[in-house]
C-alpha cells in the first residue's frame, strides 16, 4: 500500500485532522495528509520526540518498543504507531474521534506500509 | 465448600430462580474464589431483591475481593441506605476508608461497626490502628500517613508507580524485564515524557493530558495525571483488555489523588 492511500484511509475517519509519516530520527515529515490549519512540522517534531521520550521508559524496563502510543488531551489526541524502518505513522484527532477505529486503522496502515 | 454443594445450589436455584438460595450460592462461590460467576449470581439475586441489604453487602464483598474499591464502597453505601445499622457494610466502608487514608471516616465507620457487633475480634485492633495513624499525622515526606495507595488499591505490588515532576518517587513500585526494582530509574524516564507530553498538548492544541496509552510486548502501560503535580503510571500483562487496564489506570488515579490530598 502506498503511504498516501494508507493516510487517506486514516484521514476519511471522522474527526481525524491529519495524518503522517515521520522520520522517528529527525522529526522530519515524509508524507502527510492534513486539515488545513494543522502544521505538520510541528506535528512530526512533537510526535517524534514524544515517542522517543516513551521509548525511554520501556527501554529501562526492558520491553520492547510499544507498536502503538496514544496522548490524550482533554480536546484531542496523538496517535502513533513505531515502524521498524525508522518512520513513525501519526494521526491527530480531535477528542470526539472513534478512538477504536482510528487504533485499528492506524495499527492497519503502520501494518501495511512500514 | 465442596463443589458438589455448589453443584446443588446451583441446581436448587435454576428449579427455583426466585428462592434465596443464590446468597449461599454467591458466597460459595466468592470463597472459593470464582469471582465473576460470584458477582453474576449476586447482581441477578439483586435485581430480584432490590431491597434486600443482604444482597448487596455480598455485592460487595465480591467487588472488594475483585479489587474494586469504588464499587465495593458503591454497594456497601447502597447497602446502609436499606439498612443503617448493618454492621458488615459498616466494617467494609471502615476498611475501604482506611485504605484510601480518610482515616476520620474510616473511625467513624469502625466504630459504628464494632457497637454492633461488639465480638468481632477484627475490630478493636483495626481502629486502634487507625486512631493510631489518625493521631499521629507524619510530616509529608517523613512517613506515610496512608497505606501506599497503589498497593492497596489493586491488590497487586510493583505494577504501578506514582512519581512527581522532578522524577521522584512516592509510592508504588514496577519491576523491570528481569525482575530487578527499576522504579528509581523509571520515574526519571518519566519525567522527560511528562515534560514532552505537556509541550505536545499544548503546541497541538489537544487541551491540558490526561492519558498516555502504551501498547505492545508482553507488558501494556497507562499513564495518568491524578495531580497537576504527579503522574501515575500503571502495568499489566498484555493479556489485560486495553479498556480493564484504562479503567484500573483511572481508578488508581482516583486513589492516588485522594492519598496526595491526605498528606498535603
Amino acid at each position: 500500500m502506498s503511504l498516501d492511500l494508507a493516510l487517506g484511509d486514516i484521514t476519511r475517519i471522522p474527526g481525524v485532522h491529519g495524518a503522517l509519516v515521520v522520520s522517528r530520527e529527525d522529526g522530519l515529515v515524509v508524507a502527510d495528509a492534513l486539515m488545513e490549519g494543522v502544521d505538520g512540522a510541528a506535528v512530526a517534531a512533537l510526535a517524534a520526540s514524544l515517542a522517543g521520550r516513551m521509548r525511554g521508559v520501556t527501554a529501562v524496563l526492558g520491553q520492547p518498543e510499544p507498536v502503538l502510543l496514544m496522548l490524550g488531551g482533554t480536546e484531542g489526541i496523538l496517535l502513533l504507531a513505531p515502524g521498524q524502518s525508522g518512520l513513525l505513522l501519526v494521526a491527530v484527532a480531535g477528542a470526539e474521534v472513534n478512538l477504536a477505529e482510528l487504533r485499528l486503522s492506524v495499527l492497519a496502515a503502520a501494518g501495511t506500509t512500514f | 465448600m465442596i463443589p458438589e454443594t455448589i453443584q446443588a445450589l446451583t441446581a436448587q436455584l435454576a428449579r427455583d430462580p426466585g428462592s434465596l438460595v443464590f446468597l449461599p450460592l454467591a458466597e460459595a462461590l466468592r470463597r472459593r474464589g470464582q469471582l465473576d460467576a460470584a458477582l453474576t449470581v449476586a447482581n441477578s439475586g439483586a435485581a430480584r431483591y432490590p431491597e434486600m441489604a443482604g444482597a448487596y453487602d455480598l455485592i460487595a464483598r465480591i467487588r472488594s475481593d475483585r479489587g474494586e474499591g469504588d464499587l465495593a464502597f458503591d454497594a456497601w453505601t447502597t447497602v446502609l441506605r436499606l439498612d443503617p445499622d448493618h454492621p458488615g457494610a459498616h466494617k467494609g466502608l471502615g476498611f475501604l476508608c482506611y485504605r484510601a487514608g480518610d482515616h476520620a471516616r474510616s473511625i467513624r465507620y469502625l466504630q459504628r461497626a464494632a457497637e454492633l457487633t461488639p465480638d468481632d475480634p477484627a475490630l478493636a485492633p483495626a481502629l486502634a490502628r487507625v486512631r493510631e495513624l489518625a493521631g499521629a499525622r507524619p510530616v509529608p515526606g517523613y512517613a506515610e500517613s496512608a497505606p501506599d495507595p497503589l498497593r492497596t488499591s489493586e491488590g497487586e505490588s510493583d505494577l504501578a508507580l506514582l512519581v512527581d515532576l522532578q522524577g521522584r518517587l512516592l509510592a508504588g513500585g514496577i519491576r523491570g524485564a528481569d525482575g530487578q526494582p527499576a522504579g528509581e530509574a523509571v520515574a526519571a524516564a518519566l519525567t522527560g515524557v511528562t515534560r514532552e507530553a505537556e509541550r505536545a498538548s499544548r503546541l497541538l492544541g489537544l487541551g491540558p493530558w490526561r492519558r498516555i496509552s502504551l501498547e505492545g510486548g508482553p507488558a501494556h502501560f497507562e499513564l495518568r495525571t491524578p495531580t497537576n503535580d504527579s503522574v501515575l503510571l500503571l502495568t499489566r500483562p498484555r493479556q489485560v483488555p486495553a479498556g480493564r487496564l484504562a479503567l484500573l489506570a483511572d481508578r488508581a488515579a482516583a486513589a492516588a489523588r485522594r492519598w496526595l490530598e491526605e498528606l498535603r
